[in-house]
Order: structure tokens, then C-alpha cells, then sequence
């Protein structure tokens, strides 16, 4: 199956990067109609596993281990085939 | 007094570690990342500054998963000091051997100067040759140094007197003016609850010569070998 995982900042931490995009498109391209920009991650990956529940528990534990830092990301994920 | 330097693709402060230990002895080895053991008998471990493996994912993610990295944790329960100083303090805080994180400065800029820090511990193995309030200047050069924690782990290192150095400003005084990269209470460097283990934005190992602009880095080297 295909998996996508949406890594974001938690909404209590700062993003710099999003408020460098929101002040770039507001400021240097005039879209005055645009705030609260949050920049994130997507990790896109194959495995090989039917069951849905061992997948999730495999997401889980990369995401635990790796892809994520709890202390300021949240993240969630999407089986897109 | 034994010490290993480890190095990881796109570590670049390694060899000024090296630089500054040969001060003090030669016996300092090089450690590539890819070794999974370490000698008991080090005393002391480094972990460099730089830019392990690009960045990527989050500075010192990658790192913090590498093989050898589970030889530090073991030596780390063992009690040998262990000091990550800068992209090492990002490796150290993502391995959980350190609390919080690292977060991109404030500004979104990469900053390189002289920072003035306030030594707040001087009751430790790597800071017991500094006066208590010491005013010092060691540079910074970081991307992600903005330290956070949560409440709790915040409380938790102010109680155990974990904080190794804020930035101030000339006067010693504590101020968002002297706070280069938004970090939580100025914190530019923290220990871990034993102190054995101490993470620093702030490169020590560059300030170990007046030619270099300062000195101040030296007396954290003389704590650790005295």
C-alpha cells in the first residue's frame, strides 16, 4: 500500500518558515488575503502490508522513532492506495 | 584522561575539537559514526558540531540513529561525560539523552557572532574552573538553535540547576535584546539531571586562542581536565 504522512508543527511552536512564506506572498506578491500560513512535512512511502491495523502500528512505531518529534509535531497519515 | 571525537558525514567542528583536547592530551581518537563500539575506559566523548547529514528531516535526526549513537547512550548510563556542542547538542537532545529541542531561530536566519552567555552552574565537571555568573563570550554559528521545552521540562531544569549558560547582554543582564535566536529563558546551553551530559549552541572549542577573538572556551577544557 501507498502511505502518505503529514508532518506538522504543533500549533503552540513557532513556525519561521510559514511566517517567512505568509510575509513573502503578503508583502512581495501583494495576496494581502492570505495569513495564518503553517509550513509542514509529507512523507510519502510504499509497504508492503495488507493489514491496515499492522500498518498503522508500523507508521506509529517510524514516526516514533524517526520521522516525528513529539515534543513540537503532530503528524497524521493517509493510505492513498 | 581518554577522549573520542565522533564524526558524521557533514560534521565540520571535529577537527577544532581535536584542536582544542590536544591542548590539554593526546590521547584523543577520531570516531566514525559507522563504529558500534567504544572503549570503556573513555573519559570524555564529543559530539561535533556541523551539519550531519544535511539537515535532513531535523538537524541531528538522522544522527541521533546512526550506529554509535547507541554505544553513547550506553557510556552515557555509565556515566562518562558526554558534551554535543552545537549540531552535537541537536544529535544529543534528538537521541533523548538531553531534554527539549532545537527549533529554527527566531528570525529564520542563520547567525554567526560572538555571543556573551552568563555561566549559571559552576558545580559541574565541565564548568567547575568559571566564577558563578561569569560573563564570557564563545561564538555561535547555527540555523536551529532556538531552544524549546515544554512547561514542565522547563521547571524541571531550572529546579535541578540544569541550566550551563544564557545569553546576556554586556552587562550581564538577562534581556530579549541579548536572546539571539528566541531560545526559552535565554538558554544557550543545558546538562543533563547527573551532569555528565551537557549540550552547548555555543562553540567552546572555537574559543580556546585570543587570535581567534576570545579565550573564554579554554576554561571549560581545563574544568574537564584538571
Amino acid at each position: 500500500m501507498k502511505v502518505r504522512i503529514y508532518i506538522t508543527l504543533k500549533k503552540s511552536v513557532l513556525d519561521t518558515q510559514g511566517k517567512a512564506i505568509e510575509n513573502a506572498l503578503n508583502k512581495n506578491l501583494g495576496f494581502n488575503q492570505i495569513s495564518q500560513v503553517r509550513q509542514g512535512k509529507l512523507v510519502e512511502l510504499e509497504l508492503t502490508e495488507s493489514d491496515n491495523e499492522k500498518a498503522k502500528k508500523i507508521i506509529d512505531e517510524i514516526c516514533d522513532k524517526l520521522l516525528v518529534n513529539k515534543i513540537i509535531e503532530d503528524y497524521t497519515f493517509e493510505v492513498v492506495e | 584522561m581518554k577522549v573520542a571525537v565522533i564524526s558524521f558525514p557533514a560534521s565540520n567542528c571535529d577537527r577544532d575539537a581535536l584542536v582544542a583536547v590536544k591542548k590539554f592530551t593526546n590521547k584523543v581518537e577520531k570516531i566514525w559514526h559507522k563504529e558500534s563500539n567504544l572503549a570503556n575506559d573513555l573519559d570524555l566523548i564529543i559530539i561535533p558540531g556541523g551539519f550531519s547529514f544535511g539537515d535532513y528531516l531535523r538537524s541531528g535526526a538522522m544522527a541521533s540513529i546512526s550506529p554509535i549513537m547507541q554505544e553513547v547512550k550506553r557510556l552515557a548510563e555509565r556515566g562518562i561525560k558526554i558534551m554535543g556542542i552545537c549540531n552535537g547538542f541537536q544529535i544529543l537532545t534528538e537521541t533523548g539523552l538531553l531534554p527539549g529541542v532545537l527549533l529554527r531561530n527566531k528570525s529564520g536566519k542563520f547567525i554567526n557572532k560572538n555571543a556573551l552567555l552568563r555561566v549559571e552552574n559552576t558545580e559541574t565537571a565541565f564548568t567547575k574552573n568559571y566564577k558563578k555568573n561569569q560573563l564570557i563570550k564563545i561564538p555561535i554559528a547555527h540555523m536551529d538553535g532556538n531552544y524549546f521545552a515544554d512547561v514542565e521540562t522547563i521547571k524541571k531544569l531550572e529546579d535541578s540547576n540544569s541550566i550551563a549558560w544564557r545569553y546576556v547582554d554586556e552587562y550581564n543582564n538577562l534581556s530579549d535584546v541579548s536572546n539571539p535566536n528566541g531560545s526559552m529563558l535565554n538558554i544557550a546551553g543545558v546538562f543533563n539531571s547527573k551532569k555528565n551530559i551537557l549540550g552547548s549552541m555555543p562553540h567552546p572549542e572555537r574559543a580556546v586562542d585570543e587570535n581567534t577573538g576570545s579565550s573564554d572556551g579554554i576554561m571549560l577544557f581545563e574544568s574537564l581536565f584538571s
